[in-house]
């Protein structure tokens, strides 16, 4: 029983370490710098993000949770350059916003530190985890709400990603109509330009050719 | 409960050795003469997946190069617009992969990266397998990861015309700029050739007649 025991407090200790590293990916900022990330989604689409930060602690020579003055800025704009979420977190959180124009979302996350001193070495490690879409849905929350059974909540899982794909799919329809757009016009601009072009230069040949002979028979050369 | 308990354990382990869940996909702004890194720490034996494309920016090209915990390099590449690289991790640790736009000295991109790490999460959590699953199951298993890769060929035919619009807006300005400028440029050189021609025969009659005009 007492081995049982410990054995089970062993490997709940092991993997609530190991789990600390679940928040996978991560990248090293600057303290004045400002990382921004772009997401093209189309519209009416979740997006949750979750991030961690760690300092370097130059005494245990590793990354530890940073402190709790520290805390990160989070930026979000639309397609139209329009501020949609903007926050301040602590040392970690996690933001959630919904799009409601399809194109390319920008997010930032900069420091909101102004103590030089809180750097040393000026790296905070940043953990980073964007979910989109069907991706960013809690499916053990969902069947917990719904009381589905496993194979009902693996196909409303197909249902979300079937979803996403139409989406995406009508999104793209909306893209290569705005792509058809631009090829036009560039079309019609070389088309214009080269008639203007041509006239241009016809009507200042005759321009200069009538002057320079007026010019000269005043000076009576012909 | 001793019995449970210790599937339960066991299970968490088996998901544990099999690899940690994550999977990131991210797009990023790479400014020019730069070089970005992310770090990942990944357990031995689990199969990974590196997969990179040029958004926008110059000639669609970029530096990658991916590294073991040991600082071996795994992957690399000069140059790249596009490539997908899978390994299995030889070793306990924290891998690094970094993006590079130094050779380049005006033009910023942006490059797209999706990073697989092991497999996706179960769908339940505390699942604990002690049957196989049914034919219905599978099925729904089956469709569901040819989903995930129709998502992946959307999201790639998505950046592939992300690249093509940029191009053609690219060209749009650059039609509209040039098409003015020469125009100008015609005007200027044609009233100036005139001008000067109406000089030289000036000096020459400075004399006899004041040009008045």
């Amino acid at each position: 029983y007492v081995a049982l025991m410990q054995y089970c407090l062993f490997s709940i200790l092991l993997l609530s370490v190991l789990s600390s590293f679940a928040s996978g990916l991560y990248f090293h900022i600057g303290e004045t710098e400002k990382k921004c990330f772009i997401e093209e989604i189309p519209d009416e689409t979740m997006i949750i993000g979750n991030y961690r930060t760690q300092l370097y602690d130059k005494q245990r020579e590793e990354y530890l949770p940073a402190t709790q003055g520290l805390g990160m800025f989070v930026e979000v704009k639309d397609p139209d350059d329009k501020v949609i979420l903007s926050r301040q977190y602590g040392s970690e959180g996690r933001f959630t916003f919904t799009s409601h124009t399809p194109g390319e979302h920008q997010i930032c996350l900069h420091s909101n530190s102004s103590k030089f001193s809180l750097f040393a070495g000026g790296m905070l490690r940043v953990h980073l985890d964007i979910q989109v879409g069907e991706h960013a849905n809690n499916y053990a929350e969902i069947a917990a709400k719904d009381k589905l059974t496993e194979l009902q909540l693996r196909v409303r899982q197909l249902v979300e990603q079937v979803d996403q794909i139409q989406k995406e799919q009508n999104y793209q329809r909306y893209r290569e109509e705005r792509f058809r757009q631009t090829s036009e016009s560039t079309n019609q601009r070389v088309l214009w330009w080269s008639i203007v072009q041509t006239l241009i230069l016809v009507a200042i040949g005759i321009w200069q050719m009538r002057h320079l002979k007026s010019f000269f028979e005043a000076k009576k050369l012909v | 409960m001793y019995g449970s308990l210790r599937v339960l354990l066991q299970v968490l382990w088996a998901q544990l050795l099999c690899g940690w869940v994550l999977g990131s996909e991210l797009t990023f702004e790479l400014p020019d003469n730069a070089k970005q890194c992310f770090y990942e720490d990944i357990i031995i034996g689990t199969k990974c997946t590196l997969e990179f494309q040029v958004v926008t920016g110059g000639h669609y090209d970029v530096d990658c190069r991916l590294e073991d915990p040991d600082g071996t390099t795994l992957y690399k590449e000069m140059k790249k617009q596009y490539d997908s690289f899978t390994f299995t991790a030889a070793k306990n640790g924290t891998y690094k992969f970094c993006f590079s736009n130094e050779f380049s000295t005006f033009t910023h991109k942006t490059v797209y990266f999706d990073f697989q790490v092991g497999d996706d999460p179960p769908l339940f959590p505390n699942e604990n397998r002690v049957t196989a699953l049914t034919q219905m199951e599978s099925a729904c298993v089956s469709i569901h990861e040819a989903l995930k890769s129709v998502i992946d060929y959307q999201t790639h035919f998505r950046l592939r015309e992300a690249q093509g619009r940029s191009r053609a807006e690219d060209l749009n300005t650059r039609v509209a700029f040039w098409s003015i400028g020469e125009a100008i440029i015609l005007l200027v050189v044609s009233i100036s050739q005139v001008v000067l021609l109406r000089s030289f025969f000036s000096d020459k009659k400075t004399t006899t007649t004041r040009v008045g005009s």
